[in-house]
């Protein structure tokens, strides 16, 4: 479907890198600097579309942490004489460390609270840099020198421009690596609920306060470019208003993708030259017409086309994905699955509560390696809350749950899946943005060691290309592998659950832990998945499957539990649960 | 400090303080409601003290070209809808509070020089209330699903113009309203302005007010409905759209009101009004953004440590208010810490 032959194909960023080499051969020294400051200000909006676009989080406070970069270099170069070369580490350490310390106050409650406290901290520094009379209040800090290498003056439109250019360059490849990798999946699979993270092992509160901090830190960087471009900095470029334009900027350029921020910064920022040259005259009034304009053309963008410039840029270019250049190979297992008949998951007298409800009473049970086992029950029986018991996302009030002997119903979701229990969800969560493939090899993410900073610099590709060819193994497994360059979300609901199982097998679990597989599937689909399932249990893995669909449960699993109004109604063989007459009359009101 | 000066401060606090409820609690209504954080309510602040210092100043209205454009807009919006979905229900309606009434009012505002004062307080509350709703039909109505980030930064670009707008149509220029009360009282051996009194009761009385609303009538409960569950409430009969413009003019008549209020005792420009409404917002987020008596309470002592910061480090007084929502997101990040966007 994304074949379209007379479409102009995008040859990657290089040749557009090569333009931007040249550009300062034709242009005169007004464009010049105003390319740079455009490419300074794609620094802020890179971060932004990390926070926004790629992990659902919005802040304001991005020109805060700009002039924090600025104001360090400024202070530390004038005040004290460092070296610029010097203060940029500095510049990006300080910033980074407050914007860890802010995001763990702030990233734990829901988006719009960053959002605020966002619009908070950048008035609060505003007013503080302006009052501060070591800042040189509201007029500023002067005299900044200008950046030099070996000897050489870098100061001027061009050579500035280069540096910006090199700084801007070495930070979108950074950040493109970074979401082509391990930890890039967990981030991108964040704003799709912080549940699909912790299902593969993640944890989301660490990762967005990482993305947090990686973003502020860019817009360190980019402060830092500023106050030696400009050699003098003063409160108001760093103020709320500057701070909203960043993330105005992420949005009309398109926060799904770091291209848009290159986008957005462009259109903005000319737009932004073009009102202040011609609105006043226009209006015959001087004033700040260019916030009314970027105000109704905001709302616009947000009515129309939530998605920004770049996908409408894309469609018209027609820009197409590469196609995954690997080969099906499985990774060595890290687990050794027990004896088949070995029991695995003991459910012990478990309860919960919710007020004065019991949802799950004082249920038992076992799940056996190289069994699958049916919990099946009307709606409202529990099922589903005894799911969320073993999974981790509730905790039970009395009983216990062991896996392999070991204790688990006190630990988080994250925790369980690490110890080889993996899950698939009632409805299905994916990563609509990311291809089948990624969305496997989501699940391996326990399997991969590398951290963040590998992973921007690249260091991590023997181990990514282990991990992907796991996650081909397992589509391969499932039978996906002919779609595995399609995004997750062209697939239909019936190759989604299989491929949210092909995820929860690149865990490499000892249990699957299946919430309603067969809802909503075709007769042919559950016929595949019921195949699927059965190959799995033969190869040695313990299947615990949640449904309502009494064929299908019937067809594939060895022993079946019942459940009613919380409590075990029934347990045993297929035929022998069908034929029980309290079942029947649960089931379906029979006297 | 004395206890003299110590009076001051809190008599001064509680004034600013009263008026930050009635914002806070404007914000936790509209964000329940329709899930937006409202920004612009600021605006509703400014726009009522500029306009009735207009009127005093007997300068010509700048309001009314928002009111007569917005409007417009908004029933060319109508005008489009009805004609896509082939009916024309609702036209009438729209013609009457986005055509009719805003260009009623303007003609009244035209002649709003030498009407008594008493007039003038009621014209501009009804300029300001008749903007609300115009407001969320142009801005939030066409994205009324979007996800509450996407509203806050609609709001936000709602903001960016109307405070542009507000500096060509009332000028740079601050403005202070003749106060509505002159004199003062002896409470406690310590003398209080009835200009504070006022406001303070006013204050005390709109919540009230808006209490008996939510509480005891149908329009209020159908809002509360709203804000429990959008879809449960559209499908017993209540429309999400006219809940919004509902909630909107509420919010912008009570945003009038607390311009009428403040206008005497502090200086208002025309962007005045989002600092004003971030102040608000800090005692928003003590509730949560959820719970009302936390808001106001919250609102409250907003008011009072503005009013001492600014007696002890005027100059920081700004960076102590905005600093102080560290420690409660803190405190609350800590006391909710099941808080998670993630339903099933």
């Amino acid at each position: 479907m994304n074949d379209r032959p007379h479409a102009r194909h995008l040859k990657g960023p290089l040749p557009w890198l090569a333009a931007a080499l040249l550009l300062p051969l034709v242009l005169g020294p007004y464009h010049v600097a105003l390319l740079g400051y455009i490419m300074i200000a794609s620094l802020v909006t890179l971060g932004l579309t990390l926070l926004t676009g790629v992990t659902g989080l919005v802040s304001f406070g991005q020109a805060a942490f700009v002039g924090m970069g600025a104001y360090t270099t400024a202070y530390l170069t004038t005040g004290w004489q460092l070296s610029p070369w010097l203060t940029l580490p500095i510049a990006l350490l300080l910033t980074g460390a407050s914007a860890a310390a802010i995001g763990a106050v702030t990233l734990r409650m829901s988006g719009h609270f960053l959002a605020i406290a966002s619009l908070a901290w950048g008035i609060s520094l505003f007013y503080l840099v302006g009052n501060l009379p070591w800042f040189g209040g509201f007029n500023g800090l002067s005299g900044i020198p200008p950046l030099t290498l070996a000897g050489f003056d870098l100061r001027g439109e061009v050579p500035m421009y280069y540096v910006i250019l090199l700084c801007a360059a070495a930070s979108f490849w950074g950040v493109l690596n970074l979401l082509d990798s391990r930890i890039g999946r967990a981030i991108r699979s964040i704003r799709h609920g912080g549940a699909l993270a912790e299902s593969v092992g993640a944890d989301p509160a660490r990762l967005k306060i990482a993305v947090f901090t990686l973003a502020a830190m860019l817009a360190a960087l980019a402060g830092w470019l500023y106050a030696h471009d400009q050699r003098f900095v003063n409160p108001t470029p760093f103020g709320i208003h500057m701070g909203i334009e960043y993330l105005f900027m992420a949005v009309i350029g398109g926060a799904s993708s770091v291209w848009g921020a290159i986008v957005g910064a462009v259109v903005v920022t000319l737009l932004r030259q073009v009102l202040e040259d011609t609105l006043p005259a226009l209006l015959g009034q001087t004033g700040n017409f260019e916030i009314v304009a970027f105000g109704i053309l905001m709302l616009l963008v947000l009515q129309r086309a939530r998605q920004g410039l770049w996908p409408w840029l894309v469609e018209r270019l027609g820009v197409r994905r590469p196609a995954s250049a690997v080969a099906p190979m499985a990774m060595p297992s890290i687990r050794t699955l027990p004896a088949r008949g070995e029991p695995v998951l003991s459910i012990d007298g478990v309860q919960k509560n919710f007020g004065g409800l019991v949802a799950v009473n004082r249920l038992s049970f076992q799940v056996e390696a190289g069994g699958i086992l049916g919990l099946l029950g009307p709606n409202g029986a529990g099922k589903s809350t005894m799911f969320n018991l073993i999974s981790g996302v509730l905790n039970a009030s009395a009983g216990e749950i062991r896996f392999l002997g070991r204790r688990i119903d006190r630990l988080r979701s994250r925790a369980i899946a690490s110890c080889g229990i993996a899950r698939t969800f009632q409805h299905v969560k994916l990563v609509p943005s990311m291809t089948v493939l990624e969305n496997a090899a989501l699940g391996a993410h326990l399997r991969g060691r590398s951290g963040l900073v590998r992973s921007v610099l690249r260091l991590d590709r023997a181990e990514e290309a282990r991990l992907l060819a796991e996650a081909a193994h397992q589509l391969e497994r499932v039978g996906l592998w002919a779609q595995r360059d399609e995004l997750a979300a062209n697939l239909p609901l019936g190759q989604q659950r299989v491929l949210e199982i092909a995820r929860a097998l690149a865990v490499d679990p000892v249990v699957l832990l299946l919430d309603e597989p067969a809802a909503g599937l075709r007769y042919k689909e559950k016929q595949a998945l019921a195949g699927l399932l059965l190959r799995l249990r033969d190869e040695g893995v313990a299947v615990l499957l949640v449904e309502h669909d009494m064929d299908f449960i019937l067809g594939i699993t060895d022993r079946l539990v019942v459940m009613h109004y919380g409590q075990k109604l029934a347990e045993g063989a297929p035929r022998d649960v069908q034929a029980n007459a309290d079942v029947q009359l649960a089931y379906l009101g029979a006297e | 400090m004395d206890l003299s000066i110590f009076g001051f401060l809190v008599q001064d606090g509680l004034a600013t303080g009263a008026v930050y409820v009635l914002l806070a609690v404007c914000l936790v209504m509209v964000f329940t409601v329709t899930r937006i954080v409202l920004v612009p309510q600021g605006e509703f602040v400014s726009f009522a003290a500029l306009t009735l210092a207009g009127f005093e100043q007997r300068q010509r209205p700048g309001l009314a070209w928002i009111l007569l454009i917005a409007g417009g807009i908004a029933f060319a919006m109508e005008l489009y809808g009805a004609w896509r979905r082939r009916t024309r229900r609702g036209l009438a309606v729209a013609a009457f509070s986005f055509l009719a009434l805003p260009a009623a009012l303007s003609a009244a505002a035209l002649a709003g020089n030498a009407l008594p004062w008493a007039a003038q307080v009621l014209l501009t509350c009804a300029m300001v209330t008749t903007l609300g709703p115009i407001l969320y039909r142009v801005a939030f109505q066409p994205m009324a699903m979007a996800s509450p980030l996407y509203l806050l930064i609609a709001a936000i670009a709602l903001h960016f113009v109307l405070v542009g707008s507000g500096l060509y149509l009332f000028g740079p220029e601050g403005v202070r309203t003749a106060a509505i009360l002159d004199g003062s009282t002896e409470i406690l051996a310590m003398p209080v302005a009835f200009q504070t009194l006022m406001i303070v009761a006013a204050s005390l009385a709109l919540n009230l007010v808006l209490f008996a609303f939510f509480g005891f009538t149908l329009l209020g409960k159908a809002l509360r409905a709203t804000a429990v569950n959008r879809r449960g409430a559209q499908l017993v009969g209540i429309s999400p759209d006219y809940a919004g413009q509902v909630t909107f003019a509420l919010a912008a008549a009570i945003g009038a009101l607390s311009g009428i209020l403040i206008g005497p005792v502090t200086t208002i420009y025309y962007d005045s009004g989002f600092i004003l409404g971030l102040k608000g917002f800090v005692g928003a987020i003590i509730g949560g953004l959820a719970a009302y008596p936390a808001a106001a309470l919250g609102a409250l002592a907003v008011g009072l440590l503005e009013a001492f910061s600014s007696f002890w480090a005027s100059a920081y007084k700004e960076v102590i208010v905005f600093t102080l929502i560290v420690p409660i997101l803190l405190w609350r990040s800590y006391a909710h810490l099941t808080v998670d966007d993630d339903h099933e």
